[in-house]
């Protein structure tokens, strides 16, 4: 199977006065196409700058990331921002979106930055939110909509330019059981359908939804497990 | 971003803030406004104190003589008629006096001693009986030609007035001619004068002495050969040498006067112009006030910007074009205000004044540039912010 994310011994050191906090301490991951893996670990163990450089939102103090193959570690600010539009999907804690924006328009902005035509932007993005369920909820705005519709806004905009890596961070966070229940469903659909998926999650029972878990602890791997393995 | 889309989301935004996005731009507004309606209007005031100079003659050139030694006489002022170029010379010798005629009085009257020529000179035109002729010179009588506000206020019109008496400072005159009227320009009240013959004046004002002449060039093209050889005629009169050759007189041609009117009126406008622009920069300052304003509120919206894929010169040209349209838009309306202010405007200073087409492209172009110089700061500040914190911010 082809590797998709191969991050090698990467470090990321944190001065805070005169002390150095170790956020990342030698972590080495590699994870491979259709993968659904979630990372998991308490607050301070790392995880969420861990999932900032998955996500090219920053940059390791040594080590290397390579991203479909390519080595992105010592990528400028602007080299990051076009390999975060076209390779990278995010969907938040928070939701993120845009409040002045329709759901439709919401979904367009990844493809917008991409420099692609209107029209074709808006096929996309009107796809991406059938694939979601909310074909009648185009020009609603985010505060028409509950929380759970909201997060399936979200994952249509981090489907919208296709890009290889799905990078969920506590996507159920923020919503009741029931709607996280649904998003979960949905997140597992794509990873049927093909995607492959990251998710960062402090929960075990979001966590233990993925075939693969990694134990984030200190800024060190501490436990990567398959599901059906021993 | 496209432009076009950048241009859109940037009315979106500013639509999103109406009242602050209004009252920023109120600060563009009243900037661009008050520089146009300035400026404006000294140009207006340029324009017909111009023409009203140029109404007195292209070809006039006005002499004054300050040295005793040059006691000018007949035979002077013939001899300047015949100097090359010259075509008219007329003496001239004036004094304020109230006029009477009957009951009525007109106060502070120029009362101005001419010859035959000052009528062609001047350009006059007589609208009831004659003007001073050399023969009135000649015999030294007390005739009286008058200005047509004072043939309105004691005789109730031209027509009447001619035949009539008039007392000047006490002594009568008999009234032979009324001019047209001229109007009123930066050289007082055209229309409130009274031309008597000179050789009267002289007598009259107890003044012998003939210290300012006018005189017309033969046509346009010889005003500078003219005024040259009245100058050389003046310095050998006086027997003046080096520095004090151009101490004794002025000779002073209608371009000159236009030229050195046009100096100070340039001087004028850009100094008014500077403190109307003070008003524009206060109103930029506003601008950029407000955009980090949105900036900081905005900052998570940034960040989500970043994650999801735009590029620092994406966010730069989202901020730099809200700016650049609140000001574009300010100054439009700030111009289209003026414009509708010309009209209540040229009623109070009494000159016709337009917005003409330069000055509306540079209040345009101002604002814009206004835009872009409050507005890139903020933009780059938007731009810089680093990605995670934009998404930690609450």
């Amino acid at each position: 199977m082809k590797t998709l994310i191969d991050i090698k011994n990467m470090y990321k050191i944190y001065e805070m006065g005169s002390e150095k906090v170790h956020a990342l301490d030698g972590v080495s991951i590699k994870v491979h196409e259709h993968e659904f893996v979630a990372i998991i670990g308490p607050s301070g163990s790392g995880k969420s700058t861990l999932m900032n450089m998955i996500g090219c939102l920053d940059t390791p103090s040594s080590g290397e990331y390579f991203l479909e193959g390519i080595n992105i570690s010592k990528y400028s600010e602007n080299e990051l921002a076009h390999i975060r539009n076209a390779k990278i999907g995010f969907i938040f804690q928070q939701f993120n979106l845009f409040r002045r924006l329709s759901a439709l328009e919401n979904v367009e902005m990844p493809a917008k930055y991409m420099r692609i035509p209107r029209e074709e932007r808006k096929k996309r993005a009107k796809r991406a939110l059938d694939i979601v369920g909310l074909s009648d909820r185009l020009n609603h705005r985010p505060t028409e909509l509950s929380g759970g519709q909201q997060q399936r806004v979200a994952i249509a905009r981090s489907l919208v330019n296709d890009p290889p890596v799905v990078l969920a961070d506590e996507p159920t966070g923020n919503l009741d059981s029931k709607s996280g229940e649904d998003i979960m469903n949905m997140i597992k659909e794509l990873h049927k359908q093909g995607s492959t998926i990251v998710l960062i999650t402090h929960d075990i029972d979001v966590a233990n939804e993925a075939d693969r878990v990694i134990h984030l602890r200190d800024g060190k791997i501490t436990l990567d497990k398959k599901k059906g393995a021993n | 971003m496209v432009y076009s889309e950048a241009f859109l989301s940037a009315i979106k935004a500013i639509w999103a803030h109406k009242m602050r996005s209004f009252l920023t731009m109120l600060g563009i507004i009243i900037g661009i406004f008050s520089v146009t309606v300035l400026i404006s209007a000294a140009q207006g005031t340029t324009a017909s104190v111009t023409e009203s100079i140029e109404g007195m003659g292209s070809n006039l050139i006005s002499v004054f003589v300050f040295d005793k030694r040059a006691n000018l006489n007949e035979r002077d002022l013939s001899d300047i008629e015949n100097l090359p170029g010259v075509s008219l010379v007329s003496p001239y010798v004036s004094s304020q006096f109230t006029v009477k005629s009957g009951a009525n009085t007109v106060e502070g009257v120029e009362t101005i001693g001419v010859m035959e020529e000052y009528q062609t000179i001047r350009d006059y035109k007589i609208s009831a009986g004659r003007f001073v002729t050399e023969s009135d010179n000649k015999k030294r009588i007390r005739v009286a030609v008058i200005g047509s506000e004072i043939a309105d206020d004691a005789f109730g019109g031209s027509s009447g007035a001619v035949g009539q008496e008039l007392t000047i400072g006490g002594t009568k005159f008999d009234i032979i001619g009324v001019l047209e009227p001229e109007g009123t320009s930066f050289m007082g009240n055209l229309d409130k004068i009274v031309l008597i013959p000179f050789s009267t004046a002289q007598r009259f004002l107890q003044d012998t002495e003939i210290r300012n002449i006018y005189v017309s060039a033969e046509s346009s093209d010889t005003v500078e050969m003219a005024k040259e050889n009245i100058e050389n005629y003046l310095i050998e009169l006086t027997g003046a040498t080096g520095d004090e050759e151009k101490e004794g007189y002025f000779v002073y041609s209608q371009s000159e006067i236009l030229e050195n009117l046009n100096t100070v009126t340039g001087t004028m406008t850009a100094f008014l112009a500077s403190i109307a622009a003070i008003s524009l920069l206060v109103g930029g300052i506003g601008i950029m006030n407000i955009m980090l304003v949105s900036v900081t509120e905005r900052t998570r919206e940034i960040g989500i910007q970043k994650a999801i894929g735009a590029t620092r010169k994406d966010i730069l040209i989202q901020f730099l074009i809200e700016a650049i349209l609140v000001s574009g838009v300010g100054g439009i309306i700030g111009l289209i205000l003026a414009y509708a202010a010309t009209g209540p405007l040229s009623n109070i200073i009494g000159s016709q004044i337009g917005i003409e087409s330069g000055v509306m492209l540079i209040a345009i172009g101002f604002s814009l540039v206004v835009g872009v110089v409050f507005g890139i700061y903020p933009a780059i500040r938007a731009s810089k912010l680093n990605p995670i914190e934009a998404l930690r911010y609450e």
